[in-house]
């Protein structure tokens, strides 16, 4: 570009140039800060040299010719790449014909759109221009003629003269709500006693979870964690998937072995363990997630969702975080073949509190 | 050429170490031959191997391990009545050669947990010590080879060890077997890169915090599924080249926000950012 195709520079500052004239306040004089008005106008250099806004010009036709020819790589390479084929970039391995379908497109879309930019910013017109923030409100003539519109309509269908009309239809819209209120009723059936019971009950025995092996006292060291699963769960799972998911979900449990001088039962709970087995809920009383993180040197378990922490050893005392409740404990015992059994089912519901459970939630 | 041969041999005769050399060789031809011939009396000699190895073992912890865990194994407090170690005395062998071949044992200083690290004591040390640890009291023994040799594993021990896994490991482990956090500090650490005998042994005496999965209840078969499973995810390939520590959504995010956003922002400064004026204008 040459420099004699260049504008002069202004001589002064702040001389009219026809910019920003229109914008003048009912009473600059009350206004501390005076309205400086638009800036001067710059033109760009594609809007001086022809030269230049050609080489733009090309540049954006450039971008949209690429994008074409990106699209029709797209299409070409659905048909021609196999699905299964596989590429390795340096360390990345990935699916040729995704990665090949996605940059030809997602490249076509950005040039397009680069390209567009690109026009706009450098060639289209870029002048500031003022315009003035109008009423948004209708006009007073029109706001007067829809009024007139709508009492006449009103007076005509005699809705206010014709009272029996008008109660009747009120109440026929009116009891149109009972129906949906009548329908939530129909959501599921109510739960009854189903939060406060699990599939435990007495002499049900405990297996371990996946293997579904029984457990002898013998057969649990001290620091010993099991993951372990009512004996009778396995037959709902041949019966009702559903249902025995719902039963997995609350009959979970987690026995732990810790030395018995290191265990401090509730009174009534004495008996509840065997030679320092205990069984606990596996469900946090929080939010009802399972939890299985334990610490034997400690006897803490740990909820991964919001860090509750139970002392096992303490009746699964909380020792921190929002649980408001010990877990659950089920009362276990040996039964007559020398494997861990229920004494009973929980003495309370467990999992999360909910609103039937009562004041000791 | 004859003569060279015999002047080399008769050189190398009047060595002075050919005396010594040859009492060697003559000792373990004699001594090789009794234990061929002998074989019944092979049980004595392992006793007296073992009882050396033993003693051996004894020296050992003296020096490396009794100042915390006391003369005789017994367990050692510190100056003010804390538990500096805790008795050593019926863990078994597998406890030493977990602790020690991991490198967590002889530990460098107290804290919420002793790390892993290169192992102190070489191979032959750490069996020395163990076979003193496994004279103290009965533990469990060092598990042969074949219960956790996963070479051979099939796709459907390795899906029912992945069940295993999930049941048992993943809640301080991590559903990829990469670690996590602990209360006050202590952690559970990452299983990749971990000896199958190590996995086992961890499993089989509950390391620190670790809880015991005894062979009665998760037997060396469910043992070796896990680990299979370990080693299977271990080899696992990342199809976008990074792992970013297999997170899940966490670190995927993270990548997501900061590369996605950071590249939605450089368009949108490109766009909104002036360009090169020439100069004012005269025309208008």
């Amino acid at each position: 570009m040459s420099d004699d195709r260049l504008p002069a520079k202004p001589d002064a500052h702040g001389e009219d140039d026809g910019y920003g004239g229109d914008l003048v306040l009912a009473d600059p004089a009350g206004d501390p800060v005076a309205d400086p008005g638009l800036e001067p106008h710059e033109d760009r250099i594609t809007d001086i040299d022809p030269d230049a806004a050609t080489r733009v010009e090309r540049q954006v036709a450039t971008m949209f010719g690429l994008a074409t020819l990106l699209t029709i790589a797209f299409v070409v390479a659905y048909f021609a790449i196999d699905k299964d084929t596989v590429v390795w970039i340096g360390p990345l391995r990935t699916n040729a014909l995704n990665l090949t379908l996605g940059m030809t497109l997602g490249l076509a879309l950005f040039l397009i759109g680069a390209g567009a930019i690109q026009w706009a910013k450098k060639l289209m017109v870029d002048k500031e221009i003022v315009e003035h923030r109008n009423p948004v409100h209708t006009s007073e003539a029109d706001q007067a003629e829809m009024l007139k519109e709508f009492n006449a309509g009103t007076a005509e269908s005699g809705f206010t003269r014709r009272k029996l009309i008008r109660r009747s239809l009120i109440g026929a819209l009116g009891v149109l709500g009972i129906p949906p209120i009548i329908m939530l009723a129909d959501l599921g059936p109510p739960p009854g006693r189903r939060l406060f019971e699990t599939v435990w009950t007495e002499g049900i025995r405990v297996v371990n979870d996946v293997t579904l092996r029984p457990l002898r006292p013998s057969d649990m060291v001290i620091g010993q964690l099991v993951n372990g699963l009512p004996a009778n769960l396995q037959e709902l799972a041949e019966e009702d998937h559903t249902e025995y998911l719902n039963a997995k979900a609350k009959a979970a449990v987690i026995l732990v072995r810790i030395r018995p001088d290191q265990i401090t039962p509730l009174p009534g709970r004495e008996n509840w363990g065997v030679d320092g087995i205990l069984c606990y809920s596996k469900i946090c009383t929080h939010v009802g997630c399972p939890i299985s993180l334990y610490e034997q040197v400690t006897h803490h378990v740990l909820c991964p969702c919001h860090q509750s922490t139970f002392d096992l050893a303490d009746n699964a005392k909380v020792l921190f975080g929002p649980a408001a409740r010990p877990l659950p404990q089920l009362p276990i015992m040996v039964d007559s073949e020398g494997y861990l059994a229920a004494q009973s089912g929980f003495h309370e519901p467990v999992g999360p509190s909910f609103w039937e459970r009562g004041e000791r939630g | 050429m004859r003569f060279s041969v015999v002047s080399r041999l008769s050189r190398r005769r009047r060595h002075r170490f050919a005396g010594p050399v040859m009492l060697l060789l003559g000792l373990l031809a004699v001594g090789g031959l009794y234990t061929a011939v002998v074989p019944e009396n092979s049980a004595v000699a392992d006793d007296a191997a073992q009882s050396q190895q033993i003693e051996e073992g004894k020296k050992l912890f003296a020096v490396n391990c009794a100042s915390c865990h006391g003369l005789n194994a017994e367990g050692g407090t510190d100056g003010e009545g804390r538990m500096a170690g805790p008795s050593l005395i019926g863990v078994g062998a597998a406890a030493v050669d977990f602790q020690v071949g991991t490198g967590r044992m002889p530990a460098m200083q107290t804290g919420a947990q002793v790390p892993r690290k290169d192992p102190v004591l070489n191979e032959e040390e750490t069996a020395a010590l163990a076979a003193y640890i496994a004279s103290l009291g009965p533990g469990a023994p060092i598990p042969p080879e074949e219960v956790y040799d996963v070479s051979n594993a099939t796709e459907e021990q390795i899906t029912r060890g992945g069940e295993l896994f999930r049941t048992n490991c993943t809640a301080c482990h991590n559903f990829a077997g990469q670690g996590g956090a602990l209360p006050q500090g202590r952690y559970a650490p990452t299983l990749m890169g971990v000896d199958p005998k190590h996995i086992y042994e961890a499993m089989l005496t509950g390391p620190q915090q670790m809880p015991v999965f005894s062979d009665q209840v998760l037997t060396p078969q469910d043992k070796h599924d896990i680990i299979a499973y370990i080693k299977g995810m271990e080899e696992q390939s990342d199809p976008g080249g990074f792992s970013l520590g297999r997170l899940g959504p966490v670190s995927e995010g993270l990548w997501g926000w900061l590369f996605g956003i950071g590249a939605l922002v450089a368009v949108a400064v490109w766009i909104g950012a002036k360009g090169v004026k020439a100069g004012r204008s005269h025309s208008e």
